[in-house]
């Protein structure tokens, strides 16, 4: 799977996956739910390569960012992986009403038509930025007989889609796909902030099924006098709000279902975050993450062992 | 082959019926090894696709990773190409042709391509029956990575490094046939008599239509210890029987030597002519199909000719019961069943 995905962000192939993610490494345990496969989707395969990542958090979002995967894939040329889980894909879960806009067009893209290949003086070529945002037009098979042929292929290939190991040629290629990853920033579903009901100098950051227990430990928090801002992450490449987030605030907890805390990770790496910055509140036995678990980790990182427990009264 | 091909065209340069020169059927310049199979193949490529006249940007050329998967370059420049990853050329024409089922498909393998890697997606599109050409250039070694043995090597056969190849080697018409290939040939390079009515035979037949082209290696592999050198193919091949390629729009006015033996109509109205030679070989039959190549293997020969033929099969489309159009003219109308729809499915789940 990894080789396909290298070739279609090279070839610039659009491609939609659902990642249905459960409990690894290998066959792990697949009955069980994790956040774990960000590592594995967002460098997937050989060489310097990246992908577009979505992370619905509930059956409405799967339904929605899953039709917008398509436009995305269409638009970027390239592929999109949606992120689910277990714990969403496997079991039972309340939702509200799916909904749809019957005003809604399809975005096909960058395609060529035969007209347009017509009026076109110059010569076409597939991988010309014609429009400085790394992302080209592509014509479809059969479109017209004489203009517009290329040939798609995991070799290295010049503006015109012919083989080429020359390596400037090369290094403008790749510094396209870049800029055509900055590009996606502005098209992928913007994260969601919720600011603390107090102002507050620390924030938690969290994506996909772990936002409900996340929202509930932030209400167990604030009864405890803990007052934290919320961003729930919805789509990689992270775009300038993500960096801002976490800029703006002294210590962020990042919770995610995973070893290796591969969120956190992944901006230290995309974002260049001091990793200080970043706490981790982990859990990964394969069973959802709770919020009595996000709050005691939380309160543990704050130095809480030392806090006493106000207890309500009961009665 | 590297070499400077003159730019000068006569004015007079006949054209088949489309108007297309020969010309306008090739591709870029090969950089393959002066004499390698493959070049021949490409050319023979070159030679049906002019003669039955299908319009170059209606051709979609596929490939894995090889010597011979690099072809597509050489040949049909005026059409799309995608040169995949290696062993994967099916899973590509596959969702290409089901993208699209308007196009003529020609995937371009290798026997390392197919036979090794490759052999899992053979099998699956073979059995679906996808309206595709499948031709492999068979050379017995993996040529692009210098000559190691590749599956189909024969026991006993040595590539230039002089070492015999101790294991079984895959037949892939053998295998074609039984995973439910519709079109079965095996060809070779050097014989073009042969290999170009076999093309246009295949583009024409409508399922999957695959052919074995023996195409020796001729930097790695064409020693005479190897049985897949250019020599001892030469001199160990039995033909299935001549044929003839008549295609539908030629049909009336074509003018075919008398004595064949048989005909084949297919599904797009064009012949095929069989005539006999010693045996009469019936193309029309699996089991014997296998029967014929593996008796030919035991006397030491290679069988080449149509080997077998299903004129009348339903392809993947069929099978499936696609939809006609082409998946990228389909609209929103086409395909959203929209709000309302929406809405009868969220009552149900409540
Ligand atoms: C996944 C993968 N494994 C291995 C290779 C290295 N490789 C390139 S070509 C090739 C074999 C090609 O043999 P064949 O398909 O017979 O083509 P030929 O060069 O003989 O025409 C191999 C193993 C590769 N490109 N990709
Ligand atoms: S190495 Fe062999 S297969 Fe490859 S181009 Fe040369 S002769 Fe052909
Ligand atoms: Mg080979």
């Amino acid at each position: 799977m990894s080789e396909f995905l290298g070739l279609a962000y090279f070839a610039e192939v659009p491609a939609v996956l659902f990642d249905v993610q459960r409990a690894g490494p290998s066959t792990g345990m697949p009955t069980r739910t994790q956040q774990s496969d960000l590592f594995a989707t967002a460098y997937a395969s050989h060489g310097d390569t990246k992908h577009v990542l979505l992370f619905p958090s509930t059956p409405k979002e799967c339904f929605e960012m899953g039709a917008q995967a398509f436009d995305l894939a269409d638009r970027l040329q390239t592929p999109v992986i949606l992120l689910t889980d277990l714990d969403l894909g496997m079991n039972d879960n309340v939702s509200e009403p799916l909904e749809w806009d019957d005003s809604r067009q399809y975005d096909r893209g960058k395609v060529f038509s035969a007209e347009q290949l017509d009026a076109m003086t110059e010569r076409f070529g597939r991988y010309v930025d014609m429009d400085n945002d790394g992302i080209c037009y592509r014509t479809f098979p059969g479109t017209h007989p004489k203009k517009g042929a290329f040939f798609t292929r995991g070799t290295s290939r010049d503006e015109y889609a012919v083989y080429t190991e020359d390596g400037d040629v090369y290094v403008r290629n790749m510094e396209r796909l870049l800029r055509k990853f900055e590009t996606a920033k502005e098209y992928v579903p913007a994260p969601e902030i919720t600011p603390a009901a107090e102002t507050t100098s620390e924030g938690v950051l969290f994506f996909g099924t772990s936002a409900d227990a996340t929202r509930e430990a932030l209400d167990m928090l604030s009864g405890e006098g803990i007052h934290l801002d919320a961003m729930r992450i919805r789509a990689f490449p992270f775009s300038r709000e993500v960096e801002d987030f976490i800029a703006n605030h002294e210590r962020v907890f990042v919770v995610e279902q995973n070893r290796d805390g591969q969120l956190r990770k992944l901006l230290i790496i995309e974002c260049e975050i001091d990793p200080k910055k970043l706490a981790l509140v982990r859990h990964y036995n394969g069973m959802p993450i709770t919020a009595r678990n996000i709050s005691r980790q939380i309160r543990q990182l704050k130095g809480g062992a030392t806090v006493t427990k106000i207890r309500r009264k009961v009665g | 082959m590297t070499y400077i091909r003159p730019n000068f065209r006569h004015p007079d340069l006949p054209s088949n019926e489309l108007g297309y020169t020969r010309q306008e059927y090739e591709g870029s310049l090969s950089t393959l090894c002066a004499g390698c199979g493959h070049d021949s193949v490409s050319a023979a490529i070159i030679q049906a696709c002019y003669e039955i006249a299908v319009p170059p940007h209606k051709v979609a050329k596929i490939s894995g990773i090889g010597c011979s998967s690099k072809t597509p370059t050489y040949f049909l420049g005026q059409s799309h190409g995608f040169n995949s990853v290696h062993g994967r050329m099916p899973s590509v024409a596959t969702g290409a042709n089901l993208a699209n089922r308007d196009m003529v498909y020609i995937g371009v393998s290798g026997d390392g391509d197919t036979a090794s890697i490759g052999l899992g997606q053979f099998g699956h599109v073979a059995r679906r029956n996808l309206n595709m050409l499948y031709i492999v250039e068979n050379n017995g070694c993996y040529g692009l990575t210098k000559g190691q043995d590749s599956a189909t090597a024969d026991v006993g056969s040595a590539s230039k490094k002089g070492v015999p190849n101790p294991y079984e080697s895959i037949d892939l018409c053998t295998t074609a046939l039984q995973m439910g290939a519709t079109f079965v040939a095996r060809s070779f390079s050097g014989d073009k008599q042969q290999l170009v009515p076999l093309i246009k035979a295949a583009i024409s037949h409508s399922g999957f239509a695959f052919i074995d082209v023996i195409s020796p290696c001729v930097t790695f592999n064409n020693n005479p210890q190897s049985t897949k050198g250019y020599e001892y193919v030469r001199e160990h091949m039995a033909a299935t029987g001549k044929m003839d390629f008549v295609p539908v729009r030629q049909e009336i006015t074509a003018e075919y030597e008398p004595g064949y033996a048989r005909e084949v109509t297919l599904h797009d109205g064009s012949v095929i002519h069989l005539y006999k030679q010693g045996n009469d070989f019936n193309t029309q039959d699996r089991n014997e199909a296998v029967r014929a190549i593996q008796n030919h293997k035991e006397k030491g020969e290679i069988l080449t000719g149509l080997i077998y033929l299903d004129p009348d099969c339903s392809d993947f489309h069929e099978l499936q019961s696609t939809v006609k159009k082409p998946l990228r003219d389909l609209n929103e109308d086409d395909l959203c069943p929209g709000g309302r729809a929406l809405q009868a499915i969220n009552a149900n789940l409540r």
